[in-house]
């Protein structure tokens, strides 16, 4: 691994990883304990859609991604505020309709011959020192309001009725953290891809909240969990030669079956001893 | 008991197009303990978001202290229903009762001194002060609900709410509760939502029956029309006429 860091694109591969764990592990703990991992799914694949278009009418792709992601970020949280009981299906739908979008629109772009595994499956590897600038600060942006917002979060993601009479600003929040998703997205894409995120999403905050006190010792956990995952994957990848994305995955996911296994084997603690 | 705290006038109240409340009126004065009890899904919990200010009514006026529920919220208290609250959430039992204390609104640091000493105070009040730092998901129903009951106190309110507080709690842990809201009760407005009717044959000193319309009484007293009126079918009254039992006590279920 050492020598692998002499490449100026193993040292950004590595910073994107730690860029993209803080953000994971961030905002994955919050999609875990309010229940809309379908939802941050839903947005990450439609985001597709998004990569077509910037193919299509010859712009960044980056840029793309984050206008498509955000409005179907916006719209699925709409319905998920306003029609809760179809929210799942509409998702679906948007979700299917995101990504056959894109791919009509690349069928139909003269001269497309982009690798669309990589958007998919992630390129780590082709992370460039401008991107990692961008992750930057969409970290900064998510840290910084995350922490002003911190107490308003735990209130709402705990009790949503109470946090309402105590004056938090449900609908305030709930559209910042669906934004924050989208934002994620577009970070996310060229480390995991759009399909592999909601493993990184989910599986650090899962392992994590079992042994935090609180939310915030949760995003610590879960950031620390991404960042072993990424550099383990990485380091796998450099060394077997497989793909980047997927072997960060595979080191969450056999981490994942390890602490369900862990969680069984453990006697089962008594509740409350008075 | 003195001038209303709570008016209520011809409210209604419609979800997706269906009528939950309509023409609802009731005062509720200071000191008072009101149950308000019906069947399920007959509008109790609605009626008590209303009054809260976390639904607004689509019609008829809803005044807390002789102004609108947003400008009283820091004089009312909250336990909503347990099953509310997000089970499996990483918090200590201080942290749940710290909300109590927050306004809302972000900020780095929003908890003041004063906040540390009131949630301190309203967790000795419930004798959960020795628990402080234990995850919410390790303490039992009963203890939990001594946790939601501190944290809506910890701003010392003039009114609250409790919604179904009793489901997660069992026999022991309800008596006790029940005796700390006749304590609490002398020095705070009272409003507990129940489907169990039960509840008010010892605790209440008024009852409102809800099941799309509203039946209020001013004694504890649930009488055989009111029943009826509110459960749409034909009610039994048992025990009826002795003071201040409604039903004779179940010996065994």
């Amino acid at each position: 691994m050492i020598e692998a860091l002499q490449f100026e694109f193993m040292r950004n591969a590595l910073l994107a990883g730690l860029l993209a764990s803080i953000m994971c592990g961030i905002i994955g703990t919050l999609v875990v304990v309010n229940r809309i991992v379908f939802l941050s799914g839903g947005i990450a694949h439609a985001a597709y859609g998004g990569i077509g278009l910037a193919f299509f009418f010859g712009f960044s792709y980056l840029w793309g991604i984050m206008g498509f992601a955000l409005l179907m970020a916006v719209i699925m949280a709409a319905v998920n505020l306003r029609a809760k009981q179809r929210a799942d299906t509409i998702i679906g739908v948007l979700w299917a309709v995101g990504m056959a979008l894109g791919v009509i629109l690349l069928d139909i772009t003269p001269g497309y011959n982009v690798d669309l595994m990589s958007y998919l499956f992630g390129s780590i590897l082709t992370v460039s020192t401008s991107d990692l600038w961008l992750m930057l600060i969409l970290d900064g942006v998510v840290v910084l309001f995350v922490g002003y917002y911190y107490h308003d979060l735990v209130s709402l993601s705990y009790d949503e009725e109470f946090a309402k009479v105590r004056g938090v600003s449900v609908r305030f929040l709930y559209f910042s953290m669906i934004t924050m998703i989208a934002l994620l997205v577009v970070m996310i894409v060229q480390v995991v891809g759009l399909i592999l995120v909601i493993a990184l999403l989910t599986i650090p905050p899962y392992i994590a909240e079992k042994y935090s006190g609180s939310l915030s010792r949760m995003m610590v956990y879960a950031v620390l969990l991404n960042l072993l995952f990424t550099t383990t994957g990485l380091w796998l990848s450099y060394h077997f030669n497989l793909t980047s994305g997927a072997s960060i995955i595979m080191v969450a996911a056999v981490c994942f079956f390890i602490s369900i296994l862990v969680e069984h084997l453990k006697p089962k603690s008594s509740v409350t001893t008075n | 008991m003195s001038n209303p705290i709570i008016e209520i006038r011809n409210v209604a109240f419609a979800y997706n197009g269906e009528t939950v409340l309509q023409d609802v009126n009731l005062d509720i004065r200071q000191g008072d303990f009101l149950a308000v009890i019906g069947p399920n899904g007959g509008g109790k919990t609605t009626l008590v978001k209303l009054m809260l200010g976390i639904l607004k009514p689509d019609s008829g006026t809803i005044r807390i202290f002789g102004a609108q529920s947003r400008k009283a919220v820091s004089r009312m208290g909250y336990v909503p229903q347990d099953i509310h609250v997000n089970r499996g959430f990483p918090i200590s039992v201080q942290d749940v009762v710290r909300m109590g204390a927050f306004k809302g609104g972000g900020g780095w640091r929003p908890f003041r001194k004063k906040d540390r000493s009131d949630v301190r105070r309203a967790l000795e009040r419930m004798e959960m002060w020795n628990y402080r730092s234990r995850r919410m998901d390790d303490l039992s129903g009963g203890q939990r609900q001594r946790v939601f009951l501190a944290r809506a106190l910890v701003s010392e309110p003039e009114i609250l709410f409790l919604d179904e507080p009793m489901s997660s709690v069992d026999t022991k842990g309800q008596t006790d509760f029940y005796d700390f809201l006749l304590e609490l009760n002398k020095t705070v407005t009272i409003v507990l939502v129940s489907h169990d009717a039960m509840v008010l044959s010892s605790h209440a000193k008024s009852v409102a029956c809800v099941n799309r319309q509203l039946f209020c009484h001013d004694t504890p007293e649930i009488t055989k029309d009111m029943l009826e009126m509110a459960y749409h079918c034909p009610v039994e009254l048992i025990g009826h006429g002795l003071p201040h039992r409604v039903l004779p006590e179940h010996t065994e279920d």
